[in-house]
């Protein structure tokens, strides 16, 4: 390997990282402020794909019709958990928000989809259609069991994941999609070629975190997320209901692995079923931030992107067992540096 | 009725054991009324049972409000506010942003400066320390804290639970100092203390909690003064 392949492998992997990053970052904000390892963002990340590769040829995404049946789903469990606890007279606030909101982004979307004539319009749809899925998922599957362990609510998003990908069948089926470069700007720096694909990665990454960090230390929204990851009981006494912050985090959360997804389908082949390896990968990085830190886990992010771009130099069908590999020494050395951590998360 | 504050025979269980039992109570408005008893008197049980954080039996009302009606975000949303034996301050945030989560609750955010400016005027401490996280305060600068942080809510009414815990005896002085000082905003105090003697000077009204009962109460003057509690409580002095 020499010199100039070394450099093209870094930069294909610090893009890859990149993506991994935005969501090991949405897989940190939603594990500290709901103590829910979300496994399924990588659906997210590859529905997303899906949709935009779907509004890109003026079809109708099969995520319209999964909104519509999560929400709906969502809006009776909410409906059956007022009845139960005697407050029917708060259905008119669920209806609004679980039923006629999602409905609302649906009826919207599919009404501007003949008229989205620009790429970066298309894109937004596609990011508005996918922000409701996490939240109704959460709705519907993690509120009732929120107190449960952090390992029962792992075990619930792996099978939130499958479940998930058997939806992803039904709605956008077999085929596979790769949506149009987002730009065709190249350079190259000391005669590494760099494409502007991963320039874009790269500094969409940075932006988004930058956004986060800004909405996390200048906006009161921002301070009631961290005041719930921090100190749960202390944020209900200053009125800041967890439930609501779950949501916030899921939202921001989706907005972060919905941009991942939408750079990613012009370099990798999307189908229903890639988000596991994106949702997989993203969190071995999180975890080596010891799933509690933003720069840590957008570093781990990062490693495993170039791990990945020099294993599959190395061996390309083998490229996912030697990341994986490599990765298990790192995470036995985490698992002991950050026992005390896991055990303050836990109470 | 125009009691700020109505418990009326409230039983809290741990499991089967009924660790309160049938206990009744009233914070009348702009009053200081305080709750004395021993360690284990189950003093914080009832105070938790009455912000939300436990199920009960029994009624209390705020307001007028059936509070069974009522969350614990929705208690604090109706102007009830408990500073918790644990402080559960948010350690990791700068004391400025747990006084600005302080006033989370509140409608009206404009004039947030200027209760900043009154929290740090009544505790400079909290000024000069007001970039620096709040899990690395001293015992005392923690209790301000959270104090501070209840006030930026402008409660109706402040539930204090041990605020004199752990803390050196000059501290102790100043907070009760502060605690008194509260009268002038109208707002009506619950102070459960084991302190009896700081705690019965600074209220109206007494509460004694022996195992989950109220044993006695009455104007905290007549209390101070009853040689059953002398003995058992405050000592001579
Ligand atoms: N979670 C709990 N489960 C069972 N018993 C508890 C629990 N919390 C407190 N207790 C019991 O309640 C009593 C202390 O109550 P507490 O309200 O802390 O009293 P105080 O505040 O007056 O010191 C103790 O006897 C303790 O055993
Ligand atoms: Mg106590």
């Amino acid at each position: 390997m020499d010199g100039t392949i070394a450099g093209f492998l870094a930069v294909d992997g610090i893009a890859t990282g990149a993506i991994y990053a935005l969501v090991a970052i949405g897989t940190v904000l939603i594990f500290t402020v709901t103590r829910v390892i979300f496994i399924p963002f990588g659906d997210i990340a590859a529905f997303t794909a899906l949709t935009l590769a779907a509004i890109d040829s003026k079809k109708m995404p099969g995520t319209l019709g999964l909104v519509a049946a999560l929400a709906i789903l969502a809006f009776l469990t909410e409906a059956g958990s007022l009845a139960r606890t005697r407050r029917l007279r708060q259905l008119p606030r669920a209806a609004l928000i679980y039923l006629l909101l999602p409905l609302a982004v649906v009826g919207a979307v599919w009404a501007a989809i003949p008229f989205a004539a620009y790429e970066p319009v298309r894109i937004l749809l596609a990011l508005a259609l996918i922000m409701p899925i996490a939240p109704l998922l959460d709705r519907i599957v993690f509120r009732p069991i929120a107190s449960g362990s952090v390992l029962l609510l792992l075990v619930v998003a792996v099978a939130l994941h499958f479940a998930l990908v058997g939806l992803g069948l039904i709605f956008f089926g077999p085929e596979g999609v790769r949506t149009e470069p987002l730009t065709s700007f190249a350079t190259d720096i000391a005669g590494i070629p760099i494409p502007g694909q991963s320039l874009l990665i790269v500094l969409a990454a940075i932006a988004f975190s930058l956004l986060l960090f800004l909405f996390f230390d200048f906006t009161v929204m921002g301070k009631s997320l961290r005041a719930t990851a921090v100190n749960r009981t202390g944020a209900r006494l200053m009125g800041i209901r967890p439930a609501r912050s779950g949501t916030i985090a899921y939202l921001l959360g989706s907005v972060m692995a919905g941009v991942s997804g939408v750079l990613i389908a012009p370099v990798n082949t999307i189908f229903y079923d890639s988000g596991f390896l994106i949702g997989l990968k993203a969190f071995v990085g999180a975890i080596v931030g010891g799933l509690i830190s933003y720069p840590g886990s957008a570093i781990g992010a990062l490693f495993v992107g170039l791990l990945e771009s020099f294993a599959s130099f190395q061996d390309s069908a083998l490229k996912d067992v030697i990341v994986f590999a490599t990765l298990i020494p790192i995470l036995l050395w985490r698992s002991f540096a950050s026992k005390q951590i896991d055990e303050e998360v836990e109470e | 009725m125009s009691a700020m504050l109505t418990i009326e025979n409230v039983s809290v269980s741990y499991g089967k054991v009924d660790a309160v039992r049938d206990v009744s109570l009233e914070v009348q408005p702009g009053q200081i009324v305080s709750v004395i008893g021993p360690n284990g008197a189950v003093k914080t049980t009832l105070m938790l049972a009455t912000m939300g954080l436990l199920p009960l039996r029994g009624r209390i009302t705020f307001e007028g409000t059936d509070l069974a009606d009522l969350d614990v975000e929705g208690r604090v949303e109706r102007g009830l506010c408990l500073v918790p034996e644990t402080r559960e301050l948010f350690a990791e945030m700068s004391v400025r942003d747990n006084l600005i989560l302080g006033a989370y609750s509140r409608r009206d955010r404009h004039d947030l400066q200027a209760d900043m400016h009154d929290v740090y005027r009544r505790f400079p401490r909290l000024r000069e320390r007001s970039t620096q996280a709040a899990g690395t305060l001293s015992g005392g600068e923690r209790q301000m804290l959270a104090l501070g942080r209840a006030l930026m809510a402008k409660p109706k009414l402040l539930i204090l639970d041990e605020p004199s815990l752990g803390l050196a005896p000059l501290i102790v002085r100043e907070i009760f100092t502060t605690i008194a000082s509260l009268r002038e905003l109208g707002v009506s105090i619950l102070l459960v203390e084991q302190n009896a003697r700081a705690a019965l000077e600074t209220a109206d009204v007494g509460y004694v909690l022996e195992t989950g009962e109220v044993v006695q109460s009455g104007p905290a003057e007549s209390l101070i003064n009853d040689p059953r509690l002398i003995s058992a409580y405050l000592g001579s002095h």
